[in-house]
């Protein structure tokens, strides 16, 4: 059926993609080019809206009704798709090109067991009976490590976690051993340890059967770990071709180095060395400049040169396989240090203004919302402890279900606590529900959430929703004077002043986020819960953003609760992190001591599991078997004890049966482990900054 | 699942219980029962001699003991009159006070006397129901596959030439209610107005012999009205659904369109629409009611009619039971078809 072929898999040429609105054409993809050969990976990285997934889906040829390729060819194992038959592209679908997707939820079929998404495919492409494809289905599910495939093959989607789901999508995708597999952000929707072992997997299978890959990504690091080239687009072009190492070390694009200059990498510090934020915004499709598109945010921009007209690809001297899409890539000095921005001193850390004691929530399950039945206790947060101190950055770090969310909820209000206090100002606040606290305490505690697209109301103008903040706290006397103070806040976020008449639409992500911190500062908070702030934003964005929460925390000594899973940013602007799994804070402690042996297993696991965009870091992989447990079943003990490879150096049964005491190792710095000091004294570091001679 | 089940038994039986209680307390009010008295007694009854008329037929008692008596969980009123002579609830003709039994309500068997029929109510409603079961089932044919198939082929290719037609032809027949959908039919094809007389302008004879003929008439009309709204539920929930990621999935696995549409689409777009089918039944009672009037067809919907407009208390009583009863077995089966057709759902 396959036949043998050894040029390359997949050549782009030139390729074009337009979309056909009725008002105008929208070019999403502009002469892309790209090269897959046997057995490689490619990346493909760029911010969102720059056409990446566009690409993917044109070489499925799968572009909708609208969607059109007005240019170019891809050819596939050296045959024009554009040349293929329906038939014969479906005949490519799925058995010589597979795709994995980005929500493994939504690319499953819910209403159909595993098993027959599965055999599906063979049984399509190769004709076998249903007991071959069955057998081939238990063998495929067995190399993508789920445990008991009989039973996942008997299951449908729901039944399945996040990561297992992933896991059938790509046996799903491996079930016709196809040459070209294509990857669209497989692991945007996961928690980072399941990912970590989803990556792991992709690269072993790709090497067991030889699969080329394209994988699609905006996060550098993952490319970094899982590709040996790497494309990077900007604006429905690709703006750098190269291997791995050319284009994170001598990268040869203003807009590539931007990008890096702008993710938080382990040698940034809030302070000392700030993160450089593109400045401007994405262009939208039909809103280019002429010339280059990254012209506009571009430090090297030279009028007449850079905005003359259209600007090939221009191939590296001496690296044929390396290319940069800039005119003056040969002028530009790319070892020169970034200029430094403003920095920083160190902001003095005041007095204690939040002080949590062995706080609890519990949440009551009825198995029947009518009829009552037995009840379930999920434990959502099991004895937090801990203190919060003016003008200081506290991080809260773990994975989804780890109870971070519901903290937050105690905390503001929308939830009251089971057991333990709150203090506030000396006060307790956790028996008060948001209804009965007082417009002060309201204003005092205000939170920054995880999607700025969901939380500003659709019909009303910026201003409006600013203003309508001030009045709930009572700032101001009359409309004008709220309406002054509305503009100031503006100032503060800086978003112009014209954005007050503004509707949220007209609004990017970014400066959407920038409206929803000045609603949490329009009564001066004094404590902001930070809820993932730049989670859903572009990595161009989230430098800005994060910059703009750590200036205002330095002028207001606000006191930043910053929830995140992202360890990257949280190890570049926290002072002290806090570490949580199933409802339990298993590590506690000041940045450089959570970020340095000794660690608690998780903190371990965690750190390792992070992709960093560094080539020169060496990082220790341990992946995490199996997937969190459920917060309704908690293991007995320690919490860990299920996931934990420090297990079997504790003596006895001590993991299974007790949950471990709060220890202190070091001033400052509590882990909840049963592990010993000697044990604790022999960890070595997860990562490392390789010198320059070694 | 059978605990569930038990439990749905439940609130059905309690929901009942209040439905019922509206219907008997808003056909019990006083004037109604005034004009009762005078319509089974004289017109010219004085206020006194129908206050008497209606003391000693027990009507003149709180409306909860007399609704008990109704339900058979109160013993029955029982009216010794000056002159000797016995009236009670349970006392049948010719049987005398002592062997009378002193419950008889529903829950005995007993549902009443119909006024204008002249005969028990549950002889009534037994046979009126066995027609309209008859018309309801040959609607249900023609109409739940013409219209899962209309949706279906119209939400296939959202925008279609295919889907712009038939979803004109929904729209028209749900916008067309039984009194005017009806009336023109029996006007094209069985009336010498156009001179098709393809089919009869009455049903009278298809309660006996139902053929053709004599029965297409009356089910289409009922049929076209619900036909366009499940063809619009199918519709939208199978464009939806060829929307969504898994069929992209299925598209990109290489399967062809009519196996994504039958074995991927189909299902998943059937959950939605299962659901209106089922409240389609009680939609249906009100059809049944214009549809077997107008082709004077008599069955449960002529006889609330019927009833309805005589005053016939227990008769209303009766249908009023049985339709509530209809609704909630309907809902009953919806949920449980719901949990077989939506693998997420589970009741366990």
């Amino acid at each position: 059926m396959k036949e043998p072929y050894d040029g390359p898999i997949l050549e782009i040429d030139d390729l074009s993609i337009s979309f056909f609105t009725r008002l105008r054409e929208i070019p999403a993809v502009m002469d892309f080019s790209v090269k897959v050969q046997p057995g490689e990976a490619v990346g493909l990285v760029g911010e969102s809206g720059c056409g990446k997934s566009t690409v993917a889906l044109g070489v499925m040829r799968d572009l909708g009704r609208n969607g059109r390729i007005v240019g170019g060819t891809v050819k596939f194992k050296g045959r024009d798709m554009s040349s293929l038959s329906a038939d014969e592209l479906r005949h490519i679908r799925g058995n010589e090109i597979a795709m994995i997707y980005q929500e493994p939820m939504a690319s499953l079929n819910p209403a159909m067991r595993i098993g027959q998404q599965l055999t599906e495919v063979p049984m399509l492409h190769e004709g076998i009976s249903e007991t071959q494809a069955r057998a081939r289905a238990l063998e495929v599910v067995a190399d993508v490590k789920l445990p008991d495939p009989e039973r996942i093959l008997k299951s449908y989607p729901h039944q399945l976690s996040g990561g297992q789901q992933q896991r059938i999508v790509i046996a799903m995708a491996l079930m016709s051993k196809p040459a070209l597999l294509i990857l669209d952000e497989p692991t945007t929707a996961l928690d980072v340890t399941v990912e970590a072992s989803i990556v792991e997997l992709v690269k072993d299978l790709g090497r067991k059967y030889g699969t080329s890959m394209l994988f699609i990504s905006h996060n550098l690091g993952l490319v970094l770990e899982t590709c040996d080239r790497i494309c990077v687009m900007y604006s429905g072009e690709a703006v750098e071709r190269g291997s791995i190492e050319d284009v994170f070390d001598t990268m040869q694009h203003p807009y590539t180095q931007a990008l890096f200059r702008s993710i938080p990498l382990p040698s940034a510090d809030k302070n000392a060395r700030p993160l450089v934020a593109i400045p401007g915004n994405f262009p939208l499709p039909h809103e280019r400049p002429q010339g280059c598109n990254f012209g506009p945010r571009c430090d090297y921009f030279e009028a007449g040169r850079c905005d003359a007209g259209h600007i090939p690809m221009f191939d590296v001297p001496g690296n044929e396989r390396h290319a940069s899409r800039c005119v003056k890539f040969a002028e530009i000095d790319w070892t020169a240090p970034p200029a430094i921005g403003e920095t920083h001193s160190k902001g003095e850390i005041g007095k204690v203004i939040l002080r949590m004691d062995s706080l609890k929530k519990y949440y009551e399950v009825a198995a029947n919302a009518l009829f009552g039945g037995q009840k379930k206790v999920v434990k959502a947060n099991e004895t937090l402890t801990f203190e919060a101190r003016e003008s200081e950055t506290l991080a809260i770090v773990g994975e989804s279900g780890c109870g971070k969310s519901t903290f937050a909820k105690v905390l503001m209000g929308l939830e009251t606590a089971t057991d333990g206090e709150i203090l506030l100002d000396g006060r307790n606040i956790e028996q008060i529900p948001i209804e009965s606290r007082d417009t002060k305490t309201i204003a005092d505690v205000q939170m920054v959430f995880q999607n700025p697209f969901d939380t500003l109301n659709p019909s009303m103008t910026v201003g409006r929703q600013i203003i309508r903040a001030l009045e709930i706290f009572g700032v101001g006397q009359s409309e004008a004077e709220r309406r002054s103070r509305m503009l100031e806040l503006l100032d503060l976020v800086k978003l112009p002043r014209e954005f007050a008449n503004r509707m949220p639409r007209q609004l990017s992500g970014g400066q959407k986020q920038r409206v929803g911190i000045a609603r949490a500062f329009a009564g001066d908070a004094r404590i902001v819960v930070a809820d993932e702030p730049v989670s859903a934003l572009d990595v161009s964005v989230q430098a800005a953003v994060t910059d703009l929460l750590m200036e205002i925390q330095r002028e207001h000594r606000t006191t930043l609760l910053f929830i995140s899973h992202d360890l990257s940013i949280v190890r570049y602007l926290s002072d002290r992190v806090m570490v949580m799994y199933l409802g339990h804070v298993v590590e506690l402690g000041q940045t450089a001591q959570v970020f340095a042996p000794p660690y608690h297993p998780y903190t371990e696991a965690l750190l390792s599991a992070v992709p960093i965009a560094d080539t020169s870091i060496n990082k220790k992989h341990i992946v995490l078997e199996g997937d969190v447990p459920s917060a309704m079943n908690p293991p007995p003990g320690c919490p860990f004890q299920t996931r934990c490879r420090w297990k079997e150096r504790v003596p006895g049964t001590l993991c299974e049966t007790e949950v471990p005491p709060m220890r202190q190792l070091a001033e400052g710095h509590q882990v909840k482990c049963h592990l010993s000091a000697e044990e604790f004294a022999s960890m070595e570091p997860v990562i490392e900054m390789r010198t320059a001679d070694a | 699942m059978g605990l569930f089940i038990l439990r749905r038994l439940g609130v059905m039986l309690l929901t009942t219980l209040c439905l019922t209680f509206v219907v008997f307390w808003l056909t019990n009010l006083q004037p109604n029962l005034e004009k009762l008295a005078k319509t089974q007694g004289n017109m010219r009854m004085t206020d006194e001699q129908v206050t008497s008329w209606l003391e000693t037929r027990g009507y003149a008692r709180p409306a909860l003991v007399k609704y008990g008596e109704w339900l058979g969980v109160v013993p029955g009123w029982r009216y010794d009159a000056p002159d000797g002579s016995v009236q009670a609830r349970c006392l049948t003709e010719g049987a005398s006070i002592e062997t009378a039994p002193r419950y008889c309500g529903i829950l005995q068997g007993e549902w009443g006397y119909s006024t204008v029929f002249r005969e028990d109510v549950s002889k009534i409603i037994g046979i009126r129901l066995g027609l309209t079961a008859k018309l309801m089932f040959w609607v249900m044919v023609l109409m739940v596959p013409s219209a899962l198939i209309l949706g279906v082929l119209a939400g296939m290719r959202e925008g279609s030439r295919t889907d712009r037609t038939l979803s004109t032809i929904s729209i028209t027949t749900t916008a067309t209610p039984e009194y005017v959908s009806g009336v023109i039919l029996i006007a094209v094809f069985a009336s010498s107005a156009v001179g098709l007389k393809w089919f009869k302008g009455t049903a009278t004879s298809a309660m006996e012999d139902a053929n053709f003929g004599n029965f297409f008439l009356p089910v289409l009309t009922i049929a076209l009205y619900g036909m366009g709204y499940i063809a619009r539920m199918t519709r939208a929930s199978m464009a939806e659904v060829m929307t969504a990621q898994y069929i992209r999935t299925a598209r990109l696995k290489g399967v062809s369109f009519r196996d994504i549409v039958m074995k991927h689409a189909l299902r998943n777009a059937l959950i939605a629409p299962f659901t209106v089918i089922m409240l389609q039944f009680p939609w249906l009672l009100n059809g049944v009611v214009i549809v077997e009037t107008l082709f004077n067809y008599k069955g449960f919907g002529w006889t609330l009619v019927q009833a309805a407009g005589n005053n016939d208390i227990e008769l209303l009583l009766g249908v009023s039971v049985v339709s509530v009863i209809v609704v909630l077995v309907t809902q009953l089966i919806s949920d449980i078809g719901y949990v077989y057709l939506n693998p997420r759902i589970s009741v366990s």
